[in-house]
């Protein structure tokens, strides 16, 4: 392995990036002078009416006199929501604005109310009379496998909206010779993102240039424009999407919402403007949803416990409909891409299918899939651990992939990374040897201590490439950035990217500063408009320090390029002579500078000066599609479980991680800390629980569990950094890794505990109920056995 | 979320409010205190009164005092008043420790006793304390005053004894005797949440034998009551694990348990036991 940097170089001295500075974006937020969508004023408001049946036909829809309620009947111009995938046996369903005649999930808008406040479109909301003729819905996926299921969408036969199956050559051969076979199977529970800010929309129409605005908190501005100007038949330019300050995304606002497009239709028939402001109930019922699935997976050890095939069935519930601009397959086809995770394994079979019921539309969450996967086959290698008599970390270091770059059994290709050393450190930082002292010490005690470890590839910035592999009608990879600097020397980078919590305003900054030779807080990184933003998609997928980083970097490259040229003109001399730093171009080893605002100046205005050998301005830009890299962590999780009650506490939680160059850590340390947070939810607390008529008993932040910081265990973070070759900034995307890698420490963490009942548990969230239901049934059958 | 519309009234004096009341009351009208638990159903539109009445300018209500053998509380009193014990008495003490599990500061700091008491949630520590201790209430309305003993009052979930037409005033609870002992504990998944189950106990040592026990366990069942089955487990024993685990299976055994999505009747039967014993330990802590 080659040497791992802290600091790297890109040409320029390193002042910025590595460094901790504090988040540009900050003060405004901590204020109070943050622009969010719901403040802003409109003539109009919309509440919708959703469907209290998971499955029906709509027989009737009755509006109080005078009010204005949309419904079906008047949307007939606009087109359905039709995400396509061109690939895995996908069936195209197709979903309309608000349901047309048939209601497929609880939540499902049926109807727009029109009025002239919040609470008035609430009071007319609840006046709607809307009478469904029920039938019995599909909530569980294999309930809607089952032969003679009723059919959710006529296009998709056995519900079943896409199958993805793989199978290497010769596996059948290497799975006959396995010393053992083990199985797991794993269920994840549904959950929400649960963005601390829910989804909310603002349209407004311009009489005088007949355009509309709509802002919106979304992920992904610009692909809001393109799908909502394709559905509703109008130009793009006539559209302008403005993400304004976005108080959380994991995923949930990446997808297309159907009430958005209503929001610019209702906005073009008003000629007005129109805002909705999702409560928590719907973001909890009818936002989007993930993480439903059954995995069974089998791995085939030879005698050395070397995991030599791995076969996988997964079956995912994508609810409704198919998200946009991903489909339903984000889920179960991640799940079949990346399922051997950081093992080297070459032989492989999956087959992985999204099933359709009449649930919540799944769309991606944070880690996707992964978080899933990785539970499974961790667990899947404490089993195995168990099988052979090894300790959970020799099982992993006999299989951790340490040769690079490694080619994965499904082609996908693994850039160099730390799977062993983060491991070892993690076990060195944590101490195993005393952890189990203590731990046996405990048990005397009838305290139930148990330690769990987790390691893991993260697949970040991946680029067009990786999303054409899936077949997707839109491949959302690449990304431009604009860097300019105006006349007076003031730097400005507009970005595809739209950032919101990242941090990018600041790691962006820090690597302009550093190739421009000025501070960072100089330096302004625009995002989020469609009138001012290059086109691009977004952030999502741990891409955008790596993508839009990129982007930026070339950019940047370029700037400074023409700034040097600019001071050789100006100070007469050679183009090597001369560096940026602290705002001025300077001939080296000399006292005679220029000032970036002067040059700035001057290739604006003194143009004729540089004899038409340079363009006027100083504006450059930069474009990035990369084939993506993996970050790696191995993360450790000390629990202690009460048998008594089933209840886990998280003791102690520890990381071993490497992304690469980190690029500003104290960022980046956030970024693993919230993951963590969200994955102890999963593994813990969080579900969206549907009763067996379809309807949602978890629609409140009481019933709807996220952990509060009084579940939090302080995290104790360790850092590697291995330079990416795979991403021109050398740094990797970790935007994930927490919530991939928590479920999957803290449930082997449980099961370690859980060893003197020999009792397992492989469901998540592992609640007290379930830890209990499987103490139960040991005690039970130990009383028998007595 | 925005309540449906309603007409708040703001009496000034108890005579006022319970005129206000007598006249709403056939209108789904409501006493509005502290409204942490009103509000946001209403916010969810699962209440819809049309009329609240809000005590909060009433005189006389936040009286909160003891006369030597009942602590009364009069309903203003917020929780947080508990936060320091309010008189020199066990029970005080008892108020103060049980309080703090209440929900998260800012609720304690508007939320009510009484109004806790009237809400009638089953998983409420204070409805919980009210029938262990066998509180009194004391109802007002232009009809006339009367009292209501705690296990006549709590009828079910979110349902008592009161008429519409009526205020719960005060809250008597018995001064607990120097020498008595008591324990608490709840059950719940997240800091401040609900009690999946909780137990408050109390009782004397008599010539090293336990006396007096009072074993109330809320969250399980409908209501929040005494379990007499766990109580004379306790009565006439040494206090030692295997009473406590004597009273705490009696207490698993009886409750009629309630149940949800994440508590079927196995587990909450499980929790009781639990909790009834963790409780009794916590009472020789």
């Amino acid at each position: 392995m080659s040497a791992h940097e802290t600091r790297g170089s890109t040409g320029a001295g390193l002042k910025w990036v590595g460094r901790a500075i504090r988040r540009l974006e900050d003060p405004a937020l901590v204020t109070g002078q943050g622009h969010f969508t719901a403040d802003l004023a409109a003539t109009h408001w919309v509440r919708f009416v959703r469907s209290p049946n998971a499955a029906g036909k709509i027989e009737s829809i009755k509006a109080p006199d005078g009010a204005l309620v949309i419904t079906a009947a008047d949307l007939t111009s606009v087109k359905k929501i039709t995400p396509m995938l061109h690939k895995f046996n996908y069936r195209p369903v197709a979903q309309s604005i608000l349901a047309d005649g048939v209601v497929r999930y609880v939540g499902e808008a049926i109807a727009a109310v029109v009025a002239s406040s919040e609470e008035d479109a609430e009071d007319t909301a609840d006046l709607v009379e809307v009478n469904i003729s029920e039938s019995a819905p599909l909530v569980d996926a294999r309930d809607a496998l089952a032969p003679g299921a009723p059919q959710i969408h006529a296009e998709a036969p056995g519900n079943v909206i896409l199958k993805g199956e793989i199978k290497t050559a010769g596996f059948d051969d290497v799975w006959a010779s396995a010393a053992k076979i083990v199985r797991i199977d794993a269920r994840s529970h549904r959950q929400n993102a649960t963005p601390m800010e829910a989804r909310a929309a603002h349209a407004a129409y311009d009489k005088a240039s007949g355009r509309v605005t709509l802002t919106c908190t979304t992920q992904m501005p610009h692909l809001m424009r393109t799908a909502i100007a394709d559905l509703l038949g109008m130009r793009e330019s006539d559209l302008r999407v403005i993400a304004p300050d976005v108080g959380g995304g994991f995923g949930q606002k990446m997808s297309l919402c159907a009430e958005y497009v209503l929001l610019v239709w209702l906005a073009c028939k008003l000629k007005s403007s129109v805002a909705w402001t999702e409560d928590r109930r719907e973001n909890l019922i009818a936002s989007f949803h993930s993480r439903d699935q059954y995995i069974t997976l089998e791995g085939a050890f030879d005698a050395n416990a070397k995991l030599i095939a791995l076969r996988a069935d997964v079956v995912s519930n994508v609810g409704a409909y198919s998200c946009f601009p991903t489909t339903s397959g984000v889920e179960p086809l991640m799940a079949m891409a990346e399922m051997p995770g950081p093992y080297d394994v070459q032989q492989y079979q999956c087959l992985a299918r999204g099933v359709l019921t009449n649930t919540c539309t799944m769309a991606a969450y944070r880690g996707v899939s992964r978080p899933i996967i990785t539970f499974t086959l961790e667990r899947l290698m404490d089993k195995a651990a168990k099988a052979f008599a090894l300790d959970p970390v020799d099982i992993r270091r006999r299989n951790l992939i340490d040769k690079f770059p490694y080619t994965s059994a499904t082609g996908l290709i693994y850039d160099e990374a730390t799977y062993r050393q983060t491991l070892e450190m993690a076990v060195h930082e944590i101490d195993l040897p005393a952890f189990r002292a203590q731990q046996k010490e405990a048990r005397k005690q009838g305290h139930y201590l148990g330690i769990g470890f987790a390691t893991f590839s993260e697949r970040t910035g991946y680029g067009s490439p990786a999303f054409a592999a899936r077949g997707m009608a839109i491949t959302p990879g690449w990304e431009t950035v604009h860097v300019s600097v105006d006349p007076s020397g003031f730097v400005e980078a507009r970005i595809g990217s739209s950032p919101h919590g990242q941090g990018l305003r600041t790691t962006l900054a820090q690597i302009i500063a550093d190739e421009l030779g000025i501070p960072p807080d100089l330096i302004k990184v625009v995002h989020g408009d469609t009138d001012t933003a290059p086109y691009g998609w977004g952030t999502f997928a741990s891409r955008s320090l790596v993508i839009s980083g990129g982007a930026t970097l070339i950019a940047a490259r370029k700037v400074r390029a023409k700034l040097i040229k600019i001071a050789s003109h100006m100070l007469e001399a050679a183009e090597s002579d001369i560096v940026l730093e602290d705002g001025q171009a300077k001939i080296a080893g000399t006292d005679r500078s220029v000032t970036v605002a002067a040059m700035a100046r001057e290739i604006y205005t003194q143009t004729h000066r540089f004899k038409g050998e340079l363009e006027p301005g100083l504006s450059e830009s930069g474009t990035y599609d990369p084939p993506g890299t993996f970050s790696n962590a191995c993360h450790v999780a000390i629990v202690q479980l009460d048998p008594e009650t089933g209840f886990v506490k998280v003791e102690r939680y520890l990381v071993a991680e490497d992304a690469g160059r980190i690029i500003n850590p104290m960022i980046a340390d956030g970024q693993v800390h919230g993951g963590i947070a969200q994955g102890i939810g999963n593994a813990l607390l969080e579900e969206i629980v549907y009763d067996y008529d379809g309807g949602v008993l978890t629609a409140n932040l009481a019933d709807y569990m996220p952990p509060t910081a009084h579940e939090m265990p302080h995290v104790e973070l360790h850092h590697m950094e291995t330079p990416s070759t795979q991403s021109i900034t050398k740094a990797k995307g970790l935007g994930e890794g927490g919530t991939i890698g928590a479920p999957a420490a803290v449930l082997n963490a449980i099961n370690d505990a859980l060893t003197p009942f020999n009792v397992e548990i492989d469901i998540i969230p592992a609640t007290p109920q379930r830890i209990r239901a499987a103490l139960r049934k040991a005690e039970q059958a130990a009383k028998k056995t007595a | 979320m925005k309540p449906a519309p309603f007409v708040r009234h703001v009496p000034r004096t108890l005579q006022q409010a319970l005129a206000i009341l007598s006249q709403v009351a056939g209108q789904d009208g409501r006493i509005l205190a502290g409204g942490q638990s009103l509000v946001p159903i209403m916010a969810f539109r699962l209440a819809k009164p049309a009329h609240l009445v809000d005590i909060n300018e009433v005189a006389g209500l936040d009286r909160l005092a003891s006369d030597g053998k009942v602590l009364s509380i009069g309903a203003r009193v917020r929780h947080a008043a508990f936060h320091a014990p309010v008189a020199d008495n066990r029970l005080a003490a008892l108020l103060t420790y049980v309080a703090r599990h209440i929900a998260h500061y800012p609720i304690r700091m508007r939320g009510t006793f009484c109004g806790s008491l009237a809400h009638a949630d089953p998983a409420s520590e204070w409805c919980l304390t009210a029938a262990t201790l066998d509180a009194t209430m004391i109802a007002m309305s232009q009809r006339g005053t009367r009292e209501i003993a705690a296990k006549d009052f709590f009828e079910g979930i979110m349902a008592t004894a009161l008429a519409e037409d009526e205020l719960l005033a005060e809250v008597r609870l018995p001064l607990l005797a120097s020498d008595a002992k008591f324990g608490f504990y709840e059950f719940n998944r997240r800091a401040g949440d609900f009690a999946m189950a909780a137990a408050l106990v109390t009782y004397r040592i008599v010539g090293g034998k336990i006396a007096e026990a009072r074993v109330g366990v809320g969250g399980a069942e409908s209501a929040p009551r005494r379990i007499s089955e766990a109580e004379a487990a306790l009565n006439g024993r040494t206090p030692d694990d295997t009473a406590f685990h004597a009273a705490a299976e009696a207490a698993s055994d009886t409750v009629d348990p309630l149940e949800d999505h994440q508590t079927d009747a196995a587990y909450r039967r499980d929790l009781v036991r639990a909790v009834v014993r963790r409780a009794l330990e916590h009472s020789c802590a």
